[in-house]
C-alpha cells in the first residue's frame, strides 16, 4: 500500500466547500456531500474528509466513520478502468468466484487494490440487477454479461495498450 | 404499431439502446417513423432471454435481438406482415416456436399488479402512465375519500408489507395518522439489499410513477406533506427515472401544493444509500437519511412514533407503494380475493441462479414452488436435477423437494424454516454444496453488520469460520453442534433484524442438508465437488500420453513428468485451478 501525502490544491479545497455550501453546510447532508465529493475526486483521501469536516462544523471522526461505514465510499484511489465483479448470489451459483479468482491470478492483485500501474483495480459487488446474465462483471460503466473463467483474459485484452 | 423495447438495467447491458436507435432508423428508411412507434419500457421479466422486442398489437415476442436484425424485424414484420421465426421464443420442453407472449408458459401463470405497467409503458414519460388510469387513485382519493376512509380501504384489502415483514400496511399508516405532529414523513424503502434480487429496481425503473402516485396517496391518509425514496447510489438508471417522473409529476401538478385543486400538498425528494445491507432497515435507514452511520436502534420507539428528524415516519417498500394504486381503483374485496387466508394478492419474485428462465415474475400468493421453478421458470438449467430454493436472501433458508407443494405464503415459508423476505428466489441444482451456500450468506452478513452489537458482529464472524472450517475439511461433529447453538444465541440476542435473522441459512441447511455436512466433516468430502479444499485433481499414468499440456499451462509449476512419459500433481503445490484438466485433450485429468 502506497502512502502517498497528497496536499490538496487550492482550488481543489475550494471545490470541496463549493459542493459543501450547495447543501448549506449541512451536518444532515453528509452522506450527499460525500456522494458529490467522491464523484468529483474519484474517491476520499484523509484530507478531503478534513475539509469537508470543518466546513460541516463536525469531527473528523465522524466524517471517517460515515466513510468506513459505506461500502461505496473509498479511500484508495480507483484504476483508470475500475473491474467490479458482481459476487450478489445469482451470479454467486452461476460462478462469479471462479471469474473473481481469474482476474486475481491475472492482475496479480487482491480485492480491493489497484494494479501498479493504476490501470486497474477490482472490487467486488452486490447484484447489478443483471441476473439474468449471470455471472456479470462491470469495468467502468460497461456491462459484461455471462462471463467464464476463460473469458476473462480477453476482457483485460480489450483494456490494455 | 408499437416496438416495444426493453429498457431494463439487464438488456440496457446488452444494447438495448442501440437496438431501439437501429429500429428508428429502419422505420425512417421506410418513412414508417410515424405509423409505428418505437417504445423503450420496463423490464418485460424475461430477463434469460433478452434483449427482448415486443410487437403489439399481436404480441410477437422476439427474444436477443441484437441491433443487426433491426433491418429484418422493420423489413419484414412491419412492412410484410411476416413474423421473423428466427427470433421466436422456441418452448424448450415442446421443442415448438412461439408467436406470441399470452402462450408463454413463462407468462400463463403470472398475474401483474405492482407490475401491471413494466414492459407496457414508456416508463419517462408521464403521459403513458396516466394513459394507463395513472394517478386517477390520488385524484379519487383526494375528492371522494377523507383518510381514514382511505385507510379502511387498504386494511380491507389485506395488503401486508413487501419488504419483508409482511406488517399489515393499512394498520401501519392507521398508527401513523393518529400520531400527531407538525410534521410527519413518508418513506419509500428502495434500499433492496439482498444481493441477487432486482424487484425493487425493476418496479421504479419501469414504472416510476406508481410509487410517487402510492406515497402521496399515504402522505394524504397520514398527514404528510413531505415523502423521501431512500433509493441506493448503485441504481443509477432507476435514480435518473425517478427524477424524470418526480419532475414530470410537478410540472402536471400531481406533486406540489393543492394537488387535483384541494387542501393537500405532497413533494417527493431523493436520498442515496452508499451501500450497506443494513440500511434496509427501517430505523438504521432513517439513521443513514439523517447523514449518519446506518446502525440500526431499539423499537420501540417506532419510525411510526419517531422516526426521521424524530418525527412520525411511515416507511414503506417500493412493491407494497405499488399495490396501492390499484387496490384504491378495483376495490378492496378484489384484492382480498386473491391469495390466501392470510397473505393477499400478488408477490414479485426475481428468479435466478440454475433456472432456464431467470427473471423477474409476480405471481398470486399461495401458488406452489414447483409452479413457480418448473412452470413459470421452465425448470433446472441443463437438465440437471433440482436441489434446492433459496428464499428470504441473507435472512431466510433453503427449502428443498420435499417443500416444493407448499403453497407460497409469508406464514407458509417461515413455517417452513425459510421466510418471503423481499423476493430474491435462488434456484440451486445438485452441483451446489450447501455448506458453501452458508458460507457464501454469511460472509456476507460478516461483511454487512453494522458491528452495534457483539452477538451479531462477533457471533456471525465466528459461525463463519466454523463453516470455514468444514468446507477446508477441518471440522468435527462437535462443530456441527456448535453451529446450532451459537446460531440461536445469535437469533435469540441480535438488537435488529440482521443479526436475529442472519443464522437462518446455516440452520436451513444443517435442518435440510445434514448429510452434506455430515460428508465434509466425517468423509472429509464434498458430494457436489465444490469445495477446493476438500478435492485433488489426479492424473490417470493410464491415459496420460505425456503432452506436457497440463503442465505448460499450470500456473504454480506443480506438474512435473518428462516428455511422452505420464505426468504428475504435487498435490502440496497445486491450488485447484483447474486449468490442466480444460488443457487436456486426452481426458486424463479428473477430480478425486
Ligand atoms: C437487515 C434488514 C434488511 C432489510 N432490507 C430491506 C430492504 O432492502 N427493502 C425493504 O423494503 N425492506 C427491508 N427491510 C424491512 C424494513 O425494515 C421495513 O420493515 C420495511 O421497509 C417496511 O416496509 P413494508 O411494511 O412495506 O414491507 C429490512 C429489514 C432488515 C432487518
Ligand atoms: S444485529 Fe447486527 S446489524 Fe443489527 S444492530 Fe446488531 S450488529 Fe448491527
Ligand atoms: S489444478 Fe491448477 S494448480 Fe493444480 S495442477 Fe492443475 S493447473 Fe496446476
Ligand atoms: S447477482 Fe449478480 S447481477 Fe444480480
Amino acid at each position: 500500500m502506497s502512502h502517498i501525502k497528497l496536499e490538496l490544491k487550492p482550488e481543489q479545497v475550494a471545490k470541496i466547500k463549493e459542493i459543501c455550501k450547495s447543501f448549506n453546510n449541512d451536518p444532515g447532508e453528509l452522506i450527499n456531500v460525500l456522494h458529490k465529493t467522491q464523484e468529483t475526486f474519484g474517491y476520499l483521501p484523509a484530507e478531503v474528509q478534513e475539509v469537508v469536516a470543518v466546513e460541516l462544523n463536525i469531527s473528523v471522526a465522524k466524517v471517517y466513520g460515515v466513510v468506513t461505514f459505506y461500502s461505496f465510499f473509498t479511500m484508495i484511489p480507483k484504476g483508470k478502468h475500475p473491474i467490479s465483479i458482481c459476487t450478489g448470489t445469482a451470479c454467486y451459483v452461476r460462478g462469479a468466484e471462479k471469474v473473481l479468482d481469474e482476474f486475481k491470478r491475472i492482475l496479480n492483485v487482491k480485492v480491493g487494490e489497484t494494479t501498479p500501474d493504476g490501470k486497474f483495480s477490482l472490487n467486488c459487488l452486490r447484484c447489478v440487477g443483471a441476473c439474468g446474465l449471470a455471472p456479470v462483471v462491470l469495468i467502468g460503466e460497461k456491462v459484461y454479461g455471462r462471463v467464464s473463467p476463460d473469458g476473462v483474459k480477453n476482457i483485460i485484452k480489450e483494456y490494455e495498450e | 404499431m408499437h416496438l416495444l423495447i426493453c429498457g431494463g438495467t439487464g438488456c440496457k447491458a446488452s444494447s438495448s439502446d442501440a437496438i431501439a436507435e437501429k429500429l428508428k432508423l429502419e422505420l425512417a428508411a421506410n418513412t414508417l417513423q410515424d405509423e409505428v412507434q418505437v417504445i423503450l419500457t420496463g423490464c418485460f421479466g424475461f430477463c434469460e432471454k433478452g434483449p427482448i422486442v415486443k410487437v403489439l398489437p399481436d404480441n410477437t415476442f422476439y427474444i436477443q435481438v441484437t441491433p443487426e436484425d433491426a433491418a429484418e424485424i422493420v423489413k419484414e414484420h412491419v412492412v410484410k406482415g411476416r413474423k421473423v421465426e428466427r427470433l421466436l421464443y422456441v418452448d424448450p420442453t415442446k421443442k415448438t416456436t412461439i408467436e406470441d407472449s399470452k402462450h408463454m408458459g413463462f407468462y400463463r401463470k403470472q398475474m401483474r399488479i405492482a407490475l401491471r405497467n413494466c414492459g407496457f409503458i414508456n416508463p419517462e414519460n408521464i403521459d403513458e402512465y396516466i394513459a394507463r388510469e395513472g394517478y386517477q387513485a390520488l385524484g379519487k382519493v383526494l375528492t371522494e375519500y377523507n383518510p381514514q376512509q382511505t385507510i379502511d380501504i387498504i386494511k380491507k384489502s389485506g395488503l401486508r408489507g413487501r419488504g419483508g415483514g409482511g406488517f399489515p400496511t393499512g394498520l401501519k399508516w392507521e398508527i401513523a395518522s393518529k400520531n400527531p405532529a407538525d410534521q410527519k414523513y413518508v418513506v419509500c424503502n428502495a434500499d433492496e439489499g439482498d444481493p441477487g434480487a432486482f424487484m425493487d429496481r425493476s418496479i421504479l425503473e419501469g414504472d416510476p410513477h406508481s410509487v410517487l402516485e402510492a406515497m402521496a396517496i399515504c402522505g394524504y391518509c397520514i398527514g404528510a406533506s413531505k415523502g423521501l425514496i431512500y433509493i441506493r447510489a448503485e441504481y443509477p438508471l432507476a435514480i435518473k427515472r425517478l427524477k424524470v417522473a418526480i419532475d414530470q409529476a410537478r410540472e402536471y401538478g400531481l406533486l406540489g401544493n393543492n394537488i387535483f385543486g384541494t387542501e393537500f400538498s405532497f413533494d417527493i425528494e431523493l436520498r442515496y444509500g452508499a451501500g450497506a445491507f443494513v440500511c434496509g432497515e427501517e430505523t438504521a435507514l432513517i439513521h443513514s437519511m439523517e447523514g449518519l452511520r446506518g446502525e440500526s436502534s431499539n423499537k420501540p420507539p417506532y419510525p411510526a412514533q419517531s422516526g426521521y428528524l424524530g418525527k412520525p415516519t411511515n416507511v414503506n417498500n417500493v412493491e407494497t407503494f405499488a399495490n396501492v394504486p390499484p387496490i384504491i381503483l378495483k376495490g378492496a374485496d378484489w384484492y382480498f380475493s386473491i391469495g390466501t387466508e392470510k397473505s393477499k394478492g400478488t408477490k414479485v419474485f426475481a428468479l435466478a441462479g440454475k433456472i432456464n428462465n431467470v427473471g423477474l415474475i409476480e405471481v398470486p400468493m399461495g401458488i406452489t414452488l414447483r409452479e413457480v421453478i418448473f412452470e413459470i421458470g421452465g425448470g433446472i438449467k441443463n437438465g440437471k436435477r433440482f436441489k434446492a430454493v433459496q428464499t428470504g436472501g441473507p435472512s431466510g433458508g433453503c427449502l428443498t423437494e420435499k417443500h416444493l407443494d407448499t403453497p407460497i405464503d409469508f406464514d407458509n415459508l417461515v413455517a417452513a424454516g425459510s421466510m418471503m423476505g423481499s423476493g430474491g428466489m435462488i434456484v440451486m441444482d445438485e452441483d451446489d454444496c450447501m455448506v458453501s451456500v452458508a458460507k457464501f450468506y454469511l460472509d456476507f452478513t460478516v461483511e454487512e453488520s453494522c458491528g452495534k452489537c457483539s452477538p451479531c458482529r462477533i457471533g456471525n464472524k465466528r459461525l463463519y469460520e466454523l463453516l470455514d472450517r468444514i468446507t477446508k475439511g477441518e471440522g468435527t461433529m462437535e462443530d456441527l453442534e456448535r453451529l446450532r447453538n451459537l446460531s440461536q444465541v445469535i437469533k435469540d440476542t441480535s438488537l435488529c433484524g440482521l443479526g436475529q435473522t442472519s443464522p437462518n441459512p446455516v440452520l436451513s441447511t444443517l435442518d435440510n442438508f445434514y448429510d452434506e455436512y455430515v460428508a465434509h466433516v466425517v468423509d472429509k468430502k464434498c458430494p457436489s465437488g465444490q469445495c477446493k479444499s476438500l478435492m485433488k485433481y489426479i492424473i490417470d499414468p493410464e491415459a496420460c500420453v505425456g503432452c506436457t499440456a497440463c503442465a505448460r499451462n499450470c500456473p504454480v509449476n506443480a506438474i512435473s513428468g518428462e516428455r511422452k512419459k505420464p505426468h504428475e500433481i504435487n498435490q502440496s503445490i497445486c491450488i485447484k485451478c483447474g486449468a490442466c484438466m480444460d488443457k487436456c485433450k486426452f481426458d486424463a485429468i479428473s477430480i478425486k
